[in-house]
């Protein structure tokens, strides 16, 4: 069963591009990327990064009919088959070719993020940590850093000057995972406030709704990362239960 | 030709940045070396991702009984016997501490009750001995390994001031030439994928750790990377390749819908209780266990049900047997006109498990069929066939240090060849990335630490390499063929030709083919500029694939047996005087091999003496037997 | 102008706001409506002083409860009078800022004011219209992060409610009684435990802030039902404003005597 559909795709870089029309031909069960490479074949020019096609390097990240997406995890069958697709470039990041974009602004945040610190006194193969403990780390570490939440975050997509002070969620979540760590000795709280902005976040949620892992960024990350820096900055009740109890932290 | 091109010069640059070229680069520069690391696609983004049952290693937590020399003697029994002894031995006494040192990296793996790393059972392991994390402990370590290199850079920069002053990631960049002088390794040229302008490295030390060459199939597991660039780059330095023949097809990838084609479906399915049926219903594993596992394996449903809950008492199902078996048995069910609508067989998980338990322990293959095929595997079998997933073979490589027949020049992960033999169990392969990309570092470390005076990269050299990367440019005026077209062809060669079972006239078709796409390959032209421009990448990478397609289907030719991944419809059994024996390839030109037979190196006879007689003659031939502990005994 | 537009920084220069074909303005749209609705009719029934009290029942609506004003009906202020009773001043004073207070500073609520008053963003991936934009980190916004105490009046709010709706069961006569009013109230008192608990806050401070659940069972066990009920964090948002304005309208109308109450047992 294969039928027509017009693909409408970002041809160009970023002083010169334009959205052009191209029929495909789709069969059943492919997926948008399978389209694409189809179309490589008569273009071989488009530039498309691409790796596992199976949604689990993050690579394909673009906007399908306006949304952020993995290209190897939008089926066609979603569409309807006289619909126009309209394949863009993430929005957010600087344009190289294409579908290609510039996502170094994610690595450059994620070396801000100071790495685990272990304790001092384990050695490798004494660690012991319990299942519950790890948990919630553990569902931070499913990212597969496709950035299509740093993509969708309005905070940096609709304003450009705030890519200085603010890490955006998917590192912010990172330092939520390291927090949340049973073993990690670092301070982050308020490094996550000050350093990361996560006062820029305003949880409005895109980034949850974009995350092909279904992670849960906002509600299992970011927001417990706010009532943790509340607990260290904006709480005299946990300040005063703490003097009084001289209770080291949980 | 007037362009500049951009200089670097590092001590160690490592190509690669999967699993074992991470862990080269942090021993690299934990031994004092500034390191290079260079990926074809973003950093964090290689194939390592992809692994999902685990990585193998003898730590004991979850059954004590389970030490290296168990774990060493299941590698050897997986590979036939025809692993390089020495690495199998390394890898089964290291693995341990490399996982151990990922915790202090950061990785946080499933736990047991008493907050150890939970460990699970996995084809071809006596034990349960899979370090893991839910079913994605591939991401998982490629994220821990990245994150550490963060955290080296965190340090210099602390240090310096400068983040990439001691180790940096060259990403989206392919590496096309290696640069020798006097036959030692000078360098390294290649790209910027984003921009297509030109990149020197001038080093005295390289790591290949490029991972496989499944791209060359039609139906693989693999990425578009694995286009077997470090074996190919090694063979044109002057390196050898050995062990090309084996090629590991997992049994279980996807058959539908063909866009998924090929797509990995975990053996933890089968590990977790996963039963495989043909068209009739029949669990057909039964009838397919080899003489030689006969003892391991469960003969009834009945006690391969219970093994799941009491593994002490119980042989293990046929499912868990080693993936090359379970690949041609399903290969032979298909065969018969018993597979499933799609042409594979149909792997049931869902009457097995409560739905719950499906998603707690196989989150990923749930998403990933409700996401990719619109198959609830809670509700439904699974539809699934052999997949080109591991190639076996790789740069021959000395066990301790990695360094291959070229001084300078080391390999490490998949490809390196060796370590798995014949074929490589589950889980061994995160194992192998970890420990000898680690012996790769520091490897080159001390090569370099030995080294009077660098290597000087030759210009000439340099011009001939940007005169090649540049070929399909020129070509394209000649009207030379798509370079999509001619991968297309390629893939469907070998796929058809050298595929999972395998016959002389075959093959020598297929050797014929190859001689005809070389003369493509070689004239592909492409359009359009140098700026992130997929089919001029792929047409460079394409002369890379080519060559490691000749040494596979030329092994293959030349191994008259039948032994794990490589099985030969005219030589259908397991012959012991070719056990012994390894094919060694060097490249003639660009597109020619040359192969000659070698002399595996016999086993040390305490590691010998782990095994009993009985079984060793199932593989040995009687003379290679006589420094056993029972033949020592009998003439005492 | 947003940047997405604006394509500054080598972005790609596309011009649309967005590119999305589905109705992405839909929820924000009904958000608004819903809001809206809501706060006009509450902010009437705060200042109307008047049907707010059944008393032979005993029914007091929660927009009146705890009911502090010397305006208020004698067996209607349970907890005394003591607020000067002026046309400006609900009669309810003390308590109604905080739980205004507690649900404007909601992650729930936050999330659908700002995406549908402030279009910040409108729907995800549609450029917002604001050229600035710095998000809670100073004040008013900052503000925000007080959270906590809201919810712990909330808490204690929660209570006095309970207690309105326990006490309802007693008649003016002393005797025991059951109406339709009683269910409403007991069902809206429900919601509203179920509102409050599911609170981020709460899951936070009831364990979401410890490292280790291992070494807390018991904490770990009600973070456990907190976090399962806070994935419902956003129904019970909606279904208790609706259950406040059901309760308060039911109570208003048989206080009125527009209908009387459907009484079950007395």
């Amino acid at each position: 069963m294969t039928h027509d559909q017009v693909f409408r795709v970002w041809r160009g870089d970023s002083v010169d591009g334009e959205l052009i029309d191209y029929p495909v031909a789709v069969n059943e069960g492919e997926v948008v990327l399978d389209i694409i490479h189809r179309l490589q074949q008569t273009e071989p020019d488009l530039a498309v990064r691409w790796n596992c096609k199976a949604g689990k390097c993050g690579s394909c990240s673009m906007e399908i009919n306006g949304r952020p997406r993995l290209a190897c995890m939008t089926r066609m069958s979603t569409f309807d088959e006289t619909e126009t697709i309209t394949i863009t470039p993430l929005r957010t990041f600087p344009l190289v070719r294409d579908l290609v974009t510039d996502v170094s602004f994610n690595y450059e945040k994620a070396r801000e993020v100071p790495s685990f610190a272990p304790p001092a006194d384990l050695g490798p193969g004494e660690y012991r940590m319990q299942q519950v403990d790890v948990e919630r780390s553990q569902e931070f570490r499913k990212c597969i850093e496709c950035y299509l939440c740093q993509n969708t975050c309005h905070v940096v997509r609709d304003h450009e000057e705030n890519k200085e002070s603010f890490s955006g969620p998917r590192y912010l979540m990172r330092i939520a995972e390291l927090d949340m760590h049973p073993l990690d000795v670092a301070d982050r709280q308020k490094e996550a406030q000050e350093e990361h902005g996560l006062g820029f976040c305003n949880i409005t949620k895109c980034c949850t709704e974009v995350c092909p892992e279904h992670i849960k960024i906002t509600d299992n990350a970011l927001i417990p990362l706010k009532e943790r820096v509340v607990d260290r900055k904006y709480d005299p009740l946990v300040w005063l239960g703490s003097k009084i109890f001289k209770r080291a932290g949980a | 030709m007037t362009e500049t091109i951009e200089t670097h010069e590092y001590d160690v640059v490592v190509i690669g940045a999967g699993g074992a070229g991470l862990r080269a680069a942090i021993e690299a520069r934990a031994q004092g070396k500034r390191t290079a690391i260079i990926s074809k696609s973003l950093f964090g983004k290689a194939h390592t991702v992809m692994a999902e049952g685990g990585c193998a290693a003898a730590m004991g937590n979850v059954n004590p009984n389970d030490n290296w020399q168990v774990h060493y003697r299941d590698t050897m029994r997986g590979g036939k016997f025809l692993n390089n002894w020495r690495m199998a031995e390394l890898h089964a006494k290291e693995a341990p501490d490399r996982v151990w040192e990922l915790e202090t990296y950061g990785a946080l793996f499933d736990r047991t009750k008493d907050g150890k790393i939970s460990q699970r059972n996995f084809g071809g392991h006596s034990y349960p001995r899979l370090a893991h994390v839910g079913d994605r402990t591939g991401l998982e370590m490629i994220r821990t390994l990245q994150q550490k290199i963060v955290s080296l850079q965190q340090e210099d920069f602390a240090a310096t001031g400068d983040y990439e002053d001691r180790i940096r990631v060259f990403h989206e960049t392919t590496i096309t030439d290696l640069f020798t002088s006097d036959g030692r390794i000078a360098g390294a040229f290649g790209y910027y994928r984003a921009t297509g302008a030109f990149v020197r490295f001038d080093a005295p030390a390289v790591v290949l750790a490029t991972g496989g060459i499944g791209k060359s199939y039609q139906v693989t597991s693999n990425s578009w990377e694995y286009t077997g660039d470090g074996h190919a780059l090694a063979l044109r330095a002057g390196a050898t390749l050995i062990n090309m023949e084996f090629l590991q097809f997992h049994p279980t990838g996807m058959v539908w819908p063909p866009s998924v084609k090929g797509i990995l479906v975990t053996e933890s399915v089968r590990g977790d209780g996963g039963v495989l049926r043909n068209s009739e219903g029949k669990r057909f594993m039964f009838e397919y266990i080899p003489d030689v596992f006969k003892e391991q394996y469960a003969t009834t449903e009945e006690e391969g049900d219970r093994w799941y809950t009491d593994a002490d008492n119980n042989r293990r199902p046929p499912e868990l047997l080693p993936r090359d078996e379970v690949a041609r048995a399903i290969n032979s069910e298909v065969k018969a006109g018993r597979g499933s609508p799609h042409g594979g067989v149909f792997l049931d998980i869902a009457s097995r498990l409560k739905p719950e338990e499906i998603q707690k322990r196989l989150p990923s293959m749930y998403h990933q069929f409700k996401e990719l095929a619109d198959v609830d595997i809670t509700k439904e079998p699974m539809e699934v066939g052999p997949t080109c997933h591991y190639v076996m073979g790789g740069v021959e490589v000395e066990p301790d240090t990695g360094m291959s027949k070229v001084p300078g020049l080391f390999a490490a992960g998949e490809c390196s060849g060796g370590m798995h033999g014949s074929n490589r169990l589950g889980g061994n392969s995160l194992s192998d990335l970890i420990v000898f990309g680690r012996r790769a570092g520091l490897g080159a470390a001390e090569y370099i630490d030995g080294l009077a005076a660098r290597p000087a990269v030759k210009e000439a050299d340099v011009a001939v390499a940007q005169e090649r990367a540049l070929l399909p440019f020129a070509s394209a005026e000649k009207g030379g063929e798509n370079p999509f077209v001619v991968q297309l062809e390629l893939q469907k060669t070998m796929n058809e030709l050298v595929g999972i079972i395998r016959k002389a006239e075959e093959m020598e078709a297929a050797l014929k083919a190859l001689q005809d796409i070389a003369t493509k390959a070689r004239t592909v032209g492409v359009t359009g500029g140098r700026a992130f421009n997929p089919g001029w990448h792929l047409a460079l990478d394409l002369r890379n694939m080519l060559l490691v397609s000749l040494c596979v289907a030329k092994a293959a030719l030349e191994r008259q047996e039948s032994r794990g991944g490589h099985t030969r419809d005219d030589f259908p059994v397991m012959d012991s005087d070719w056990r012994h024996v390894l094919l060694v390839l060097s490249a003639l030109g660009e597109d020619d091999v040359n192969l000659v037979r070698q002399e595996q190196v016999p086993m040390r006879p305490e590691l010998l003496d782990l095994f009993e007689m009985d079984e060793l003659k199932k593989y040995y031939t009687g003379d290679e037997l006589g420094g056993h502990r029972a033949d020592q005994g009998a003439k005492a | 102008m947003s940047s997405t537009t604006d394509a500054s920084a080598g972005r790609a220069q596309i011009t649309a706001r967005t590119l999305r074909t589905d109705r992405w303005w839909l929820p924000p749209l009904l958000n608004f409506a819903g809001l809206v609705a809501w706060v006009a009719y509450a902010t009437v029934r705060a200042f109307l002083q008047r049907d707010y009290f059944v008393a032979e029942y005993n029914y007091l609506t929660p927009f009146y409860s705890p009911c502090f004003s010397n305006g208020c009906i004698e067996e209607a202020a349970h907890f005394g009078r003591f607020l000067p009773d002026v046309w400006f001043l609900p009669y309810a004073a003390l308590t109604l800022p905080f739980l205004l207070f507690f649900r404007l500073t909601c992650y729930y609520y936050r999330k659908a004011y700002y995406r549908a008053f402030w279009l910040s963003p409108p729907a995800c991936a549609v450029a917002e219209p604001h050229r600035k934009y710095t998000g809670e980190t100073r004040f008013p916004l900052l503000g925000q992060n007080l959270h906590r105490y809201f919810f712990y009046a909330a808490v204690i709010i929660s209570v006095i409610n309970t207690y309105d709706a326990v006490i309802s069961f007693v008649k003016h006569d002393g005797s025991f009684g059951l109406g339709l009013g009683n269910l409403i109230l007991v069902a809206n008192v429900v919601l509203l435990w179920a509102y409050t608990l599911s609170c981020h806050s709460c899951r936070s401070i009831i364990g979401g802030r410890l490292n280790h659940f291992s070494k807390h069972p018991v904490r770990f066990a009600l973070w456990g039902y907190v976090s399962r009920l806070n994935t419902k964090h956003m129904q019970l948002a909606w279904t208790t404003l609706a259950s406040l304005a059901i309760t308060d309208f039911y109570i208003m109308a048989v206080s009125a005597g527009w209908f009387s109450d459907l009484r079950i047992v007395g």
